[in-house]
């Protein structure tokens, strides 16, 4: 099956996502439960991933900025800069790609290969609706909380680091962090989150959804689908940054 | 009762079903067999729309299923019960939560009424004391009689098994059978069955349709099973020694 192929699959799949749930009660039984699995359940990983790399991007621009006549105030500048507008909104959608694109994957691949897709289809109930549609709600809707608190462990990481190390002051650090702030960058970051938030439940979805074969054919489906992921979030970066920050 | 008629279907160019037409009535256990690639699967998942046919119709009461509007659909989908080959139930919800899964979409009952249709199902089924277990936590057995209260908890008009004995011990394969045909007799429901096991046959057979290639090759119960000249019938269904022994014992008994 060629790209375009694959594409127009895609977009008819959203069309059958996207439709009024059949009963309310269940489709927020099933929303609260992605969000514990998809949402809570990332928590851990995104709070330890953030606060370490916060504290190496601080340090390596500790360590690159070695001239006397550059303001120590820079280095907690360039930090929330490159956290804010970068890292935490990129770097840990990728990482969630990963994480929880496999698992939407491997979850609705299995459930493929099992029939639990059928026996919901055979009672009259649009599988892609109560299956998917939480998902995507649950991830647009938690995910900026979570990016959000990336951003907050990644400078506070920063600043523990400077702080431990010696390297620069906690004040210079909080200083270039206060320095030129400009509020925009925050809702580039969320819109940004929000659109990756969209890709990381809808492709694993559309990988897991349509598998063919046993439990092989689901490994293969989560792989393709964490790839798939990256590679629209990668790309989605390159034409967000330019509509939104040039 | 379901009617089919000259139902055609095919995939990427290969025709599955040649022009099948057959009749299930109701309060009957009726069995499609044939050898694997016959068509069987392809037959049942049209039966219960998960394939539309290419050609010919298929009507439940009277009623054409691809005709049907949205809401008759739904209609129509809340009157069939299946049971899959592998249960196909949801992992992650338990015993109670799977049965009671259908209720909780398409009736506006209280909790405590869907609960007790789900206990007076597991009951029938024989599955009390289970309700807070998990699939994985059940015997092969116990899963496929979990399957079948679901299917049944909604009443339905038409039931569905496709290879319910599949990976089964023949006496547990016994149990389901003899619970599949109670429940058919019970409650006078249209069910269909696809098997591959000849005890299901003689047992349960109260009408058996034998597909080869895509066609219906035969159809007869299970007493004309011992009477068929059919050779593609006695190929299939005496393959194994034990049944040739039991035909020829029953021929002769006959004469």
């Amino acid at each position: 099956m060629n790209y375009l192929e694959h594409t127009g699959k895609y977009f008819i799949m959203l069309g059958r996502v996207f439709k009024k749930p059949q009963r309310t009660k269940i489709f927020y039984e099933f929303f609260i439960k992605e969000i514990e699995d998809l949402g809570l359940k990332s928590l851990g990983i995104i709070m330890f991933i953030s606060f370490f790399i916060g504290g190496v991007i601080a340090l390596q621009t500790a360590l690159n900025l070695d001239n006397p006549f550059i303001p120590k105030s820079l280095i907690g500048f360039a930090a929330k800069r490159s956290i804010i507008l970068e890292f935490a909104p990129t770097f840990c959608s990728i990482i969630l790609a990963g994480k929880v694109g496999s698992y939407i994957t491997s979850s609705i691949g299995t459930m493929r290969v099992t029939e639990q897709i059928d026996a919901l289809e055979v009672m009259g109930i649009n599988a892609l609706n109560q299956l998917v549609l939480p998902k995507v709600l649950a991830t647009v809707l938690f995910y900026p909380f979570l990016i959000s608190l990336g951003m907050f462990l990644g400078i506070f990481g920063g600043w523990l680091t400077g702080v431990l190390s010696g390297l620069f002051s906690g004040t210079d650090y909080i200083e270039g962090i206060q320095t030129d702030f400009n509020p925009f960058l925050l809702s580039y970051a969320i819109i940004k989150t929000v659109i990756f938030a969209f890709l990381i439940a809808t492709v694993p979805s559309y990988h897991g959804y349509y598998v063919k074969g046993g439990s092989i054919a689901v490994g293969k489906a989560s792989t393709q689908a964490v790839v798939w992921t990256t590679i629209l979030i990668v790309i989605t970066n390159y034409f967000l940054t330019q509509m939104l920050l040039t | 009762m379901i009617e089919v008629n000259n139902l055609h279907k095919g995939f990427g160019g290969v025709k599955v079903l040649k022009g099948i037409s057959t009749t299930f009535l109701p309060g009957k256990t009726s069995l499609i067999i044939g050898e694997s690639g016959s068509g069987k699967t392809v037959f049942l998942k049209s039966l219960i729309g998960l394939h539309a046919p290419e050609d010919g119709t298929i009507s439940f009461d009277g009623r054409i299923n691809t005709k049907f509007t949205q809401k008759e659909k739904q209609q129509w989908r809340q009157e069939i019960g299946m049971v899959f080959q592998g249960s196909a139930l949801f992992d992650s919800q338990t015993v109670e939560d799977n049965v009671m899964f259908p209720l909780k979409m398409f009736t506006a009952k209280m909790h405590e009424e869907m609960l007790e249709r789900v206990n007076f199902v597991l009951k029938r089924v024989n599955l009390e004391n289970s309700n807070h277990k998990l699939p994985a936590e059940l015997s092969g057995g116990m899963q496929k009689r979990v399957a079948i209260a679901r299917a049944i908890v909604m009443n339905p008009k038409y039931l569905f098994c496709d290879e319910p004995n599949s990976g089964l011990d023949p006496r547990t394969a016994i149990v389901i059978d003899q619970l599949i045909q109670e429940i058919t007799d019970e409650y006078q429901i249209t069910t269909v069955i696809n098997t591959h096991d000849m005890n299901s046959v003689m047992e349960i057979g109260e009408k058996i349709v034998f597909l080869k290639n895509g066609r219906k090759a035969w159809e007869g119960t299970s007493q004309d099973v011992f009477k068929t000249d059919n050779e593609a019938v006695v190929d299939f269904v005496y393959s194994s020694n034990l049944f040739k022994k039991v035909r020829e014992a029953y021929l002769n008994e006959k004469k």
